[in-house]
C-alpha cells in the first residue's frame, strides 16, 4: 500500500468571475521513502495540490474533492478539522518557500520548536528543550543550545530554512511536503539544503513531495517527477526516464527553457511562448495545445488520453516525441 | 527521574524566556525609563496621599483663598482656600485609577473582539464590526454620559462607560492588524504544524499586534483622564468637593486670570502623566518587538 494515495483530486475556488479549477483531477501514489518532484510553472496547481493534501485550503471559498485521498490508510478528506490538526505536524508536515516569513518574528526559535513537540508528543519543558537541541544539531546549526533563545531575524535565510526543516521533522512525520523550499535561497545555500533534506530523508525513510519549478533541483533530489500543467499531472516518470525521453510537449518546453551546464555553450534557451490557460473556462482539448510546438493534427480533434511510454512513465500527449 | 551528571549543571536546557529578554531590553530605552520613574513617583504620591499631603484637600479656609504659591502652600490655594498641592496628590487617586481601569476595560473588551473579528472574518467579522460601528456613530462623550445616566452617577460607572466607549476604537485597530498578520506565512506554517485557532490567535497573532495595542492604550489613558474631567464637570463622576485632576482643572478656568496656578497645577500633572505613559508605551512597544532590539544596541554603540 502506498503511503499517500491521491485519486482524482479536484480543488476549486469560488471567485466573483466564476469557479477556478486550480487542481483538476490529479492522481498519483507516493511510496514509503520515495521523493516525488512536483514540477510546473506558477499557477499550475502545485502548491494548491500540497495545501489540499494538508487540508489547509480555506473552505469556503475553496472546495476540495477527491475519489480518494489517503495517508497510511487514513481518509484525509473525511477527517474533522480537529483530527486533521492532530495529523498535521505529526504525520505530515510542510515547509514553505520564504524562510524569512515562515517563522514568527516575535517568538524565539526554541519556543517555536518546543511548541510543536509539546503539542504532538506531549513532551515536558525540559524534554522538549533537549529534543529541540538535538533537532537543531541534526539540521546543522552550530551552538544549538544557545541558538534556542535567538529570534528568527538573527538567522540567515539558509539557517532559517534549516530551522523550518527541524520544526517540520520534529515529530518524525511520514510525509514531508516542501513547497519551493529552496527558491528564495542563493545557489550554494540551496545545494546545502538539498543535501540536508536528502540525508534526513535517507536516515529516516521519510517520503517527500518536493515542489519546484526548477528542473535542476528536482533532478538532483527526486526519484520520480510529476509534471503539472493547468491543474493536471500531464506527465509522470522516473527521474532518468523523464530527462531521457520527455513525452509531453510541456515537459519538452520546460527542458528547452532550462539552462544546462554541460550543454553546448552557444545553445540558446527556448522560452515557452504564450500564457497558461484561464482556469475558469472549461478546457475541452489539451490545455497546452495553444503553446505547444510539437502538436499533431489529432490534438485539434480530441482531448489527449493518458498513454504509457515506459515503466511507470505516463503522459497525456498525442504526439509521439520519442520517435 | 533525571540522573544529574556532576559535570553538567542541574538545568542545562534552560532557555531565557522571551519576557525576561524583553525586560532586559526595556531599560535601554531612556525616555521610557524616565516615563516609568515619573509614573511610579506619581502613583506612589497618590497611594501615600494621607501621609504626604500637607493639608486636608477638602478643608475650606476662606481667609486663605486664591493665594499664590508660597512656602506655606507650594502650589497656592484655590477659591475656597484649599491647598492646591494637597488636592493634586489626592486627585491622583481618582484620576489615575480612572485611567488605569479604563485602559483595562478597553483592553479586555476591545482586544478579544478585534482578534475574533480579524481572525475568523466572514459573518462573525460582519456582525462584530457592525456592532462596533454602531458604537462609533455616537459622539464618545455623549455615549459615556448616556451610559452613566443609565447606570447611575458613580465613579465605577464612569470608568465602565469610558471603557465601553474606548473599546470599539481598540477593536477596530486590533482587527486591522490581525487581518494583516493573519495572511503571514508563519500563520499558515503554524497551521501546517497542527496549531488550532486558539493557539494561533493567542501565541502567534496577539504578540504580533501588541505594538498598535500598546500605542492605542496610552492614548486611551490620556483620553480617560480628560474625559473623567468632562464628566465630572457635567455632574457625573466625582462629586465636589472630592478632588480630581480633571474637575479641578475645569473649575480653575473661571479663575484663570486671577489664579493661574490653580489651572496650571492639574494641567501640568495631566500632561506629565500622559507624556510619561507615551514614553512608557514607546519603550514597551520596542521591548516587545525583538526586531527592534538589534537596532537599539547598534544605536547605543553609535553604529546605525
Amino acid at each position: 500500500m502506498p503511503l499517500l494515495s491521491v485519486r482524482n483530486l479536484q480543488t476549486r475556488f469560488a471567485t466573483d468571475r466564476g469557479i477556478v479549477r486550480a487542481v483538476n483531477g490529479v492522481s498519483f501514489d507516493l511510496e514509503e521513502g520515495e521523493v516525488l518532484g512536483l514540477v510546473g510553472e506558477s499557477g499550475s496547481g502545485k502548491s494548491v495540490t500540497a495545501l489540499s493534501i494538508m487540508r489547509l485550503v480555506p473552505e469556503p471559498p475553496g472546495k476540495v474533492t477527491a475519489d480518494s485521498l489517503t495517508l497510511e490508510g487514513t481518509d484525509l478528506l473525511r477527517l474533522s478539522e480537529a483530527d486533521a490538526r492532530e495529523i498535521r505536524g505529526s504525520r505530515m508536515a510542510m515547509i514553505f518557500q520564504d524562510p524569512m516569513r515562515s517563522l514568527n518574528p516575535v517568538l524565539t526559535i526554541g519556543r517555536q520548536l518546543t511548541e510543536v513537540l509539546r503539542r504532538h508528543q506531549k513532551l515536558s519543558g525540559t524534554a522538549a528543550r533537549r529534543r529541540a537541541i538535538e533537532l537543531l544539531e541534526t539540521v546543522g546549526i552550530p551552538m544549538a543550545e544557545k541558538r534556542l533563545a535567538a529570534y528568527p531575524h538573527q538567522f540567515s535565510g539558509g539557517m532559517r530554512q534549516r530551522v523550518m526543516i527541524a520544526i517540520a521533522l520534529s515529530c518524525n512525520p511520514r510525509l514531508l511536503i516542501a513547497d519551493e523550499a529552496t527558491t528564495a535561497l542563493d545557489v550554494t545555500i540551496q545545494a546545502q539544503i538539498i543535501d540536508l533534506v536528502k540525508r534526513l530523508q535517507r536516515e529516516r525513510g521519510t517520503s517527500v513531495i518536493w515542489i519546484s519549478h526548477d528542473l535542476g533541483v528536482v533532478a538532483g533530489l527526486c526519484d520520480r517527477v510529476n509534471v503539472m500543467y493547468a491543474g493536471n499531472v500531464v506527465e509522470t516518470a522516473p527521474i532518468r526516464e523523464l530527462f531521457h525521453r520527455p513525452s509531453h510537449g510541456y515537459t519538452l518546453g520546460l527542458m528547452g527553457s532550462t539552462p544546462r551546464v554541460d550543454g553546448s555553450g552557444t545553445a540558446r534557451l527556448t522560452p515557452i511562448e504564450g500564457m497558461p490557460p484561464n482556469l475558469i473556462d472549461p478546457i475541452p482539448l489539451c490545455p497546452f495545445l495553444p503553446r505547444c510546438r510539437v502538436s499533431v493534427p489529432a490534438c485539434q480533434a480530441r482531448p489527449p488520453e493518458r498513454r504509457e511510454f515506459g515503466v511507470g512513465h505516463w503522459a497525456s500527449c498525442l504526439a509521439d516525441l520519442a520517435k | 527521574m533525571a540522573v544529574v551528571q556532576p559535570s553538567s549543571p542541574a538545568t542545562p536546557y534552560r532557555i531565557t524566556g522571551s519576557f525576561v529578554l524583553a525586560a532586559r531590553q526595556f531599560p535601554r530605552h531612556r525616555a521610557a525609563m524616565v516615563g516609568l520613574v515619573l509614573l511610579v513617583l506619581i502613583c506612589l504620591a497618590a497611594a501615600l496621599a494621607p501621609w504626604i499631603a500637607p493639608y486636608d484637600p477638602v478643608q475650606i479656609k476662606l481667609s486663605a483663598k486664591l493665594k499664590p504659591p508660597s512656602f506655606e502652600h507650594l502650589l497656592g490655594t484655590d477659591h475656597f482656600g484649599r491647598d492646591v498641592f494637597s488636592r493634586l496628590i489626592y486627585g491622583g487617586r481618582t484620576s489615575l485609577s480612572v485611567g488605569v481601569l479604563v485602559v483595562v476595560f478597553a483592553f479586555v473588551l476591545g482586544v478579544p473582539l478585534g482578534l475574533a473579528s480579524g481572525y475568523f472574518g466572514g459573518r462573525i467579522d460582519n456582525l462584530l464590526m457592525r456592532l462596533v460601528d454602531a458604537f462609533l456613530t455616537f459622539p464618545p462623550l455623549l455615549l459615556a454620559v448616556a451610559l452613566v445616566g443609565l447606570l447611575g452617577p458613580d465613579i465605577q460607572n464612569v470608568m465602565l462607560a469610558l471603557g465601553l466607549v474606548q473599546a470599539p476604537v481598540l477593536a477596530r485597530i486590533v482587527r486591522g492588524s490581525t487581518l494583516a498578520v493573519r495572511e503571514d506565512v508563519y500563520v499558515t506554517a503554524a497551521r501546517a504544524l497542527g496549531a488550532g485557532p486558539a493557539r494561533i490567535v493567542l501565541s502567534h497573532i496577539l504578540r504580533n499586534v501588541m505594538s498598535p495595542i500598546v500605542v492605542q492604550l496610552t492614548i486611551v489613558f490620556s483620553a480617560a483622564v480628560v474625559a473623567e474631567a468632562s464628566l465630572s464637570f457635567l455632574g457625573f463622576g466625582t462629586q465636589p468637593p472630592q478632588p480630581s485632576w480633571g474637575r479641578d482643572m475645569s473649575e480653575a478656568r473661571r479663575f484663570l486670570g486671577d489664579a493661574p496656578w490653580m489651572f496650571m497645577a492639574p494641567t501640568g500633572i495631566i500632561m506629565l502623566c500622559v507624556l510619561s505613559i507615551n514614553f512608557l508605551g514607546d519603550g514597551l512597544r520596542d521591548a516587545l518587538d525583538p526586531r527592534a532590539w538589534r537596532t537599539r544596541r547598534q544605536l547605543s554603540k553609535g553604529e546605525g
